[in-house]
């Protein structure tokens, strides 16, 4: 029998909601092996929405607590995960592969001397031993892989393990981690213009390309966002973001961000296969677009063919009647 | 100022993805390869620095076969000073033997800032870069889109969901670049010719045991046949109700 791991996140002394995923994936493996999932969440004192990680399957909830880890401390987190892996003799690890998970991971997995299985969409247990799919090649291929390091160490891409409900007791644990937090500090975060809600963990995507014409026009699909009630982020392709239309972290395609939201709307992005590879796992795919042969047609769910200036001023409007 | 950059080289982002008759691995017959784009910046930066500084060197440094000096010379043409092959089989798809053996190399070699891209667009490991800076026992900050250096210390910017993270570290350090960073330079004419005669060493990779098997590699699942709802505004309403009673997205 062995026990999992999960590793959650906070901002500003408040659980993220990838926290709930990474805690339904954990209970998932847990399950399997027929062991308990810990989740483990650190800062400097109480986590606002920390209990709820019971509902979701999390037998134990233990907060570690600094002075130093309000904010995300690289080294001092690293090491006070590393050291609850080894002293709770965890078999499986589990954390998001957001941008703290991505920074955080590979430094734990280093410490404690195993490899690390890396944004991955699917975990199971084959005769005791985790076994992930990994998206490479930006999603045009899927590997397969058996973890065989102990303990195993994953990330969990963003977005796919829809949070599930699984009540367990949820025992809090609080444990204080002496020590600092390390020689990389974090300052502060300077909030993005577009919002908080990013790419890579919106439900929904409104992603926009050339079709756009020109840069301020991307001014329609931040009102079509909009229209979905602070649960749509607006994308971008290569093209407009090598253009300097959008921010380079808009940007959705295998030299920028992979998504899988439940909806993405592509408008005036022709589909050239480095984007097709970052958004071809979103659960359904719309595209509006003036040319009927856009390759984009091709992997779209449902699509309108004609001009996005008409089209999409409509669907704001219709989206807007059911969300009002 | 003495700065190393690792780099990789994988197929360009058009590449039409063909399984290997090994079912595991990509079948590189007629693939284009190129050096990894977030790479790109990393040189970038490290040439830039470099130049600021007045003096010093750019060292690069990559795993994998033979054909990965072809990659190399990309950098040496783009201005770094020499080279490293770690020359392997062929590049492991474990992050942290590629680590080790860089770590390796990087050890007591007296870098003051040492660089990789922030991930690879082949094998999306996003590892490789913080798994040295632990082996080297060295401060990492990971995305960076914005750095100053100054009297021995850093201030980075990186990407984080919904916004930029404001770190500060000291050096010596390992950086991953995020694109934003720079404009990578192409490489001119002369900088192709140089290239030819800069010293590149070649030495084989010490990776240790790996603690990932990979199974096999298939091709993702197949979207099924999408469908033209309709033309122009007037077949919004038509997805609509295909979204809200067929998807049940909305």
């Amino acid at each position: 029998m062995s026990h999992v791991l999960a590793v959650l996140e906070q901002r500003d002394g408040s659980l993220r909601k990838v926290s709930h995923e990474v805690v339904t994936g954990a209970r998932r493996v847990a399950d399997e092996l027929a062991g308990e999932v810990h989740a483990l969440v650190l800062g400097a004192g109480v986590i606002q929405g920390i209990d709820a990680s019971g509902r979701y399957g999390a037998d134990k909830v233990i907060t570690a607590t600094n002075t130093g880890f309000g904010s995300y401390a690289p080294e001092g987190y690293a090491r006070a995960v590393a050291e609850r892996v080894q002293s709770g003799g965890y078999g499986v690890v589990v954390f998001a592969a957001s941008a703290q998970g991505k920074d955080l991971a590979p430094r734990v997995a280093a410490r404690l001397g195993v490899s690390l299985a890396a944004d991955v969409t699917e975990v199971a247990v084959d005769s005791g031993m985790v076994v992930v799919t990994r998206p490479v090649y930006a999603g045009k291929a899927l590997l397969k892989v058996k973890v065989t390091a102990s303990p195993a160490v994953v990330t969990l891409r963003p977005n796919v393990f829809t949070p599930v409900e699984r009540p367990k007791a949820g025992t809090a644990e609080s444990i204080s981690v002496t020590g600092d937090a390390g020689r990389v500090i974090v300052k502060g975060i300077k909030a993005a213009a577009g919002g908080s809600l990013d790419v890579a963990e919106a439900p929904i995507v409104i992603s926009g390309g050339r079709g756009l014409k020109e840069p301020a026009n991307f001014k329609l699909l931040e009102e079509l966002a909009g229209a979905f009630g602070g649960k749509a982020a607006v994308g971008a392709s290569r093209a407009v973001v090598d253009a300097g239309w959008r921010p380079h972290g808009d940007q959705v395609g295998q030299t920028g961000k992979t998504v899988s939201p439940s909806l993405y709307v592509a408008v005036g992005i022709s589909g050239a296969i480095q984007h097709l590879a970052g958004m071809r796992t979103a659960k359904v795919i719309v595209a509006i677009n003036k040319d009927k042969d856009a390759p984009i047609f091709k992997v779209a769910d449902y699509g309108i063919v004609g001009d996005l200036f008409e089209v999409v001023p409509k669907l704001t409007e219709e989206v807007r009647k059911l969300h009002g | 100022m003495k700065i190393a950059v690792c780099i990789k080289r994988v197929a360009d982002s058009e590449t039409r993805v063909k399984i290997a008759a090994d079912g595991k691995s990509l079948d590189e017959a007629g693939v284009k390869f190129i050096l990894n784009p977030y790479d790109e910046f990393a040189v970038e930066e490290a040439l830039q620095r470099k130049e600021k500084a007045g003096s010093g060197e750019v060292v690069v440094i990559a795993c994998g076969q033979q054909s990965s000096q072809e990659t190399i010379r990309t950098a040496l043409a783009m201005g770094a000073d020499r080279g490293v092959l770690l020359e392997a089989a062929r590049i492991p798809a474990d992050g942290l033997l590629v680590a080790r053996a860089l770590a390796a190399e990087l050890k007591d070699a007296g870098f003051d800032l040492i660089l990789f891209g922030k991930m690879a667009i082949d094998d999306y490991n996003h590892q490789v870069g913080p798994m040295t800076a632990e082996l080297l026992g060295l401060p990492c900050v990971t995305c960076v889109a914005h750095l100053e250096i100054a009297d021995g210390k850093g201030t980075a910017e990186r990407e984080v969901e919904g916004g930029m993270e404001e770190v500060e570290f000291p050096l010596p350090a390992v950086l991953t670049t995020d694109k934003g960073l720079n404009e990578p330079r192409y490489p001119a004419l002369k900088g192709i010719m140089a290239a030819k005669k800069k010293p590149l060493e070649v030495k084989p990779a010490a990776f240790g045991t790996t603690g990932l098997e990979v199974l096999s590699m298939t091709p993702p699942p197949e979207r099924k046949e999408g469908r033209i709802v309709g033309e122009g505004a007037a077949a919004v309403p038509e997805l609509i109700k295909l979204l809200r009673e067929e998807a049940k997205v909305l």
